[in-house]
């Protein structure tokens, strides 16, 4: 028996391929073509001539430069013998993947995926912490571009994470002027980043900014930390925080009201302490929220750019340059190549965090499911 | 009746006719329509006189002057991307000429020699000796207008120094005396310590060019020729040695009478330092002492001018060590200390893309020509927020037009005799003019010396720095076409 189909159900078929393809072809074109194309020039040497340019493939020297060669300090930072905590830290390190090791293998969910998942997670991890530990813990260490962003990433998404977290349990409390606080909390997220950024060079200007009389009647006068690495990096992690904290905020917020009241109520009436409804029924409820804006700020984190060109310049020396501002700094001098090779290099980073964060934390967050 | 009529309205109609023909012709503009997009620093000075002065050319001539900024590290990237893609945005630019070779080579730069030659308002051969060749010529051939003209040179708080019976430094070592001497004190009366010295430290700005004018006496001592970037004859970079070990202990030493953040200023915050009275000594292009005169300055009057100060120890550049100054090493010191004023940067030029149409190409180089005209010039160079400093040799020799614009007769013979004297030393050092010199300084050098006043690196950390990778980028180029064009810039 044939069914006939008529030509409006045959139009139906296809409806879903002549209303995808656009969108796929359009997201092919500025997405996954740009990114083709400068993996091909991260593996050239590009040259500008006259009528366009030129380029000659040349393998993997860009990437051996930036890891081997010259610009190894740049990006990898200055090396030196790990000091005795170091050594500790590094081993305490090893020893808790070793035991992570131990119980998955004692566990009945092996499988070869989850196996190299772990082996590539924590080599990934062993070999930032080392890094890390090298570049900040050692005398004669300096981080790189890479410890750098690294460091913007993990303590400045963590600081807005608190912070952000603190003010929404704040203001989901029906405390008078609520809405008002609300409305200024969220004003910094509206304002452009290369904004917020000559903001805080104004605000941080201990000469002629308006801290200047405080600093002063401190006996601070001759001082500036902007010329301190520490100090550097510290004010591009405040006004970065300034700028996403209501992002924080808001999303929060929105999933502390969210959740239902009658666990707490029932807590309450059991004689539950605050901290412990918060451990126990807050924090459990609003844990998939949270891995989400913390991925999403993870991501945009490691893109960090404005704030550090406009206050520090990437200075003092390399000291607050990320590594999105050190492809900048390529691109300007022209190595285009340099330029996609640290690009490059910053995709590979941010994927292993993000997708280890995920993973890591997939099951807490089937578990809060439930 | 009616064919007078009919002869009267045709008449009538043909004289109309003929006021609307000619009248627009008559009063129509060899550029109207045309509009010259200029490539230049966002910036106060450079870009603020061409914008000021673009509306009286509109209406000498009809041309729309269209003046882009952009950051002075994005200048040389945007000029070449834009160029070499055939994108052709920009008509024209206004930049440091010293990068010129790299635009030259490949053809992008219109000739201007016929032009020139042919144009009797600009008065070429008024303009000074360097810029009509270093700053302007290449191969024989005119590729760019100077707009000004530029070397470093030493500003000193005359009043000051006056009362304390100590003169200008002759020599770094005094230089840092005389810091020293002053940080701390209120130099302006507002109840404040001021700061000894105030030089732009700042990276990815103006500020590579310090380190060199510090290292030039110590290194260079028998005349131009001899040149302080590289080798003449192996093109081995000469930095790593104890002329430039002793400049970056120079260069720190000022650091430490100077504001807090001074590694973070750049040209324009020292000079902002300066006219408020805050500095005993600065290091700066001519701009400190045209702005010293103008409103608001609080050091009007009591800016002094020096050519750069030099050394009694100089590189002997077979033993790498410093040796003391003699008739033999140093034939042009004066009084044991070598001198090597610097040409740094050459002077703000402008050029025309090849690549535009031609009557634009006209408009841009009329206006250039326009700005660099004495009538125009001779104003702005008087000016500090023009940015424009002393080209022409009229301006050097007519006082005049000095004390009028508000020097007296006795500063302003100070300020021209200091740019004077550093034109007409022989041991003048000129920029690096070779290809991609814009990356052995701007992204190497530049780098390496901040990291160095920041305290990430030593100075033989620096050094070594520097060495290698001026050595990288010349291999990459190729060691016989940069030796040939270094060797070529010094006059071999």
């Amino acid at each position: 028996m044939t069914i006939k189909t008529t030509l409006g159900e045959r139009l139906d078929k296809q409806a879903p391929l002549v209303f995808i393809l656009p969108s796929v072809i359009i997201i092919l074109f500025f997405s996954i073509f740009p990114l083709i194309v400068s993996l091909f020039i991260a593996l050239s040497r590009l040259k500008f001539v006259k009528g366009g340019v030129e380029l000659k493939f040349i393998g993997f020297l860009n990437f051996k430069k930036l890891i081997f060669g010259s610009q190894q300090y740049h990006l990898l930072g200055t090396f030196d013998q790990l000091t005795p905590i170091g050594y500790i830290i590094i081993s305490l390190f090893t020893l808790i993947i070793f035991v992570w090791f131990i119980r998955y293998f004692k566990s009945q969910k092996i499988s070869i995926t989850g196996s190299i998942g772990r082996i590539v997670v924590s080599g990934g991890m062993f070999f930032i912490l080392l890094l890390t530990l090298i570049n900040l813990t050692t005398p004669k260490g300096l981080p790189g571009t890479l410890v750098v962003t690294l460091v913007y990433v993990f303590i400045g998404v963590l600081v807005q994470f608190l912070v952000g977290l603190g003010l929404a349990l704040l203001c989901v409390k029906k405390i008078r002027g609520r809405s008002f606080f609300r409305t200024v909390f969220f004003i910094p997220m509206m304002i452009t980043p290369v904004g917020i950024a000559y903001l805080f060079r104004m605000l941080t200007d201990m000469s002629k900014g308006p801290f200047a009389p405080i600093v002063t009647w401190f006996g601070f006068e001759e001082s500036s930390w902007e010329v301190i690495p520490w100090g550097a990096r510290t004010a591009v992690m405040i006004g970065d925080a300034w700028q996403w904290i209501p992002f924080m905020f808001i999303v929060l917020i929105a999933g502390l009201e969210s959740l239902p009241t009658e666990q707490k109520e029932a807590a309450l009436m059991d004689g539950a302490g605050g901290w412990q409804i918060f451990r126990d029924i807050t924090w459990p409820t609003l844990l998939p929220v949270s891995v989400t804006i913390i991925l999403i700020r993870l991501i945009e984190a490691f893109k960090i750019i404005d704030l550090p060109n406009v206050m520090t310049n990437g200075g003092p020396g390399i000291a607050t340059e990320s590594l999105s501002l050190h492809s900048y700094f390529n691109w300007r001098t022209m190595d285009l190549s340099g330029s996609a090779a640290v690009g490059y290099l910053l995709l590979i980073v941010a994927v292993f965090i993000c997708v280890s964060f995920v993973n890591l934390l997939k099951n807490k967050i089937e578990l809060a499911h439930r | 009746m009616r064919n007078i009529n009919n002869l009267l309205s045709r008449s009538i109609a043909l004289i109309i006719g003929t006021v609307f023909f000619i009248v627009p012709s008559v009063y129509s503009k060899k550029y109207d329509g045309v509009t010259v997009n200029i490539l230049t620093m966002e910036a106060p000075q450079i870009k603020g006189p061409m914008v000021k002065r673009a509306p009286d050319f509109k209406k000498l001539t009809g041309a729309n002057i269209n003046v882009i900024g952009v950051p002075f590290s994005d200048i040389y990237p945007k000029m070449e991307s834009d160029f070499a893609t055939g994108t052709n945005s920009v008509d024209a630019a206004v930049f440091a000429p010293q990068w010129m070779v790299d635009f030259i080579e490949p053809g992008y730069f219109e000739d201007l020699t016929p032009r020139v030659k042919s144009d009797s308002a600009l008065e070429w051969d008024d303009v000074g000796y360097f810029f009509r060749s270093f700053s302007s010529t290449y191969g024989g051939k005119i590729y760019t207008i100077p707009l000004d003209g530029d070397f470093h040179m030493i500003y000193y708080r005359s009043d000051l120094l006056n009362a304390a019976g100590i003169s200008p430094p002759k020599t770094w070592e005094e230089y840092i005396y005389i810091a020293s001497r002053f940080h701390g004190q209120d130099m302006n009366g507002d109840g404040k310590p001021d700061y000894g010295s105030c030089i732009s430290k700042k990276r990815n700005a103006q500020a590579y060019w310090m380190i060199l004018s510090i290292v030039g006496g110590h290194l260079q001592t028998k005349g131009t020729g001899e040149g302080i970037f590289f080798d003449t004859k192996t093109m081995k970079p000469l930095v790593n040695n104890a002329a430039f070990s002793r400049a970056f202990d120079i260069y720190k030493e000022t650091t430490k009478y100077a504001p807090p953040n001074e590694i973070n200023l750049d040209v324009g915050d020292t000079r902002g330092l300066w006219t408020s009275g805050r500095c005993a000594l600065t290091m700066d292009w001519g701009d400190i002492g045209t702005l010293s005169i103008e409103k608001g300055s609080k050091v009007k009057g009591k800016t002094g001018t020096s050519i750069l100060p030099g050394s009694r120890l100089v590189l002997d550049r077979n033993s790498g060590k410093l040796v003391s100054c003699n008739q033999a090493r140093c034939p042009y010191a004066i009084n044991g200390v070598n001198h090597a004023p610097f040409a740094a940067f050459g002077g703000w030029s402008g050029a025309i893309n090849v690549s535009a149409d031609s009557k634009v190409k006209d408009a841009a180089y009329d206006f250039f020509s326009y700005m660099a005209q004495a009538n125009q010039s001779n104003k702005d160079v008087t000016v500090g927020i023009t940015g424009m400093n002393p080209y022409r040799i009229s301006q050097f020799e007519n006082i005049n037009n000095w004390t009028s614009a508000g020097f007296s007769k006795a500063s302003a013979e100070n300020y021209l005799g200091a740019i004077k004297a550093s034109l007409d030393s022989p041991n003048m050092i000129l920029d690096l003019r070779i290809p991609k010199n814009q990356r052995y300084q701007q992204v190497v050098l530049d780098t390496e010396v901040h990291r160095f006043i920041s305290g990430e690196i030593t100075k033989e950390e620096a050094m070594q720095r520097i060495e290698d990778g001026w050595e990288e980028i010349t291999e990459e180029m190729g060691r016989d076409t940069q030796l040939s064009a270094y060797r070529k810039t010094l006059g071999y």
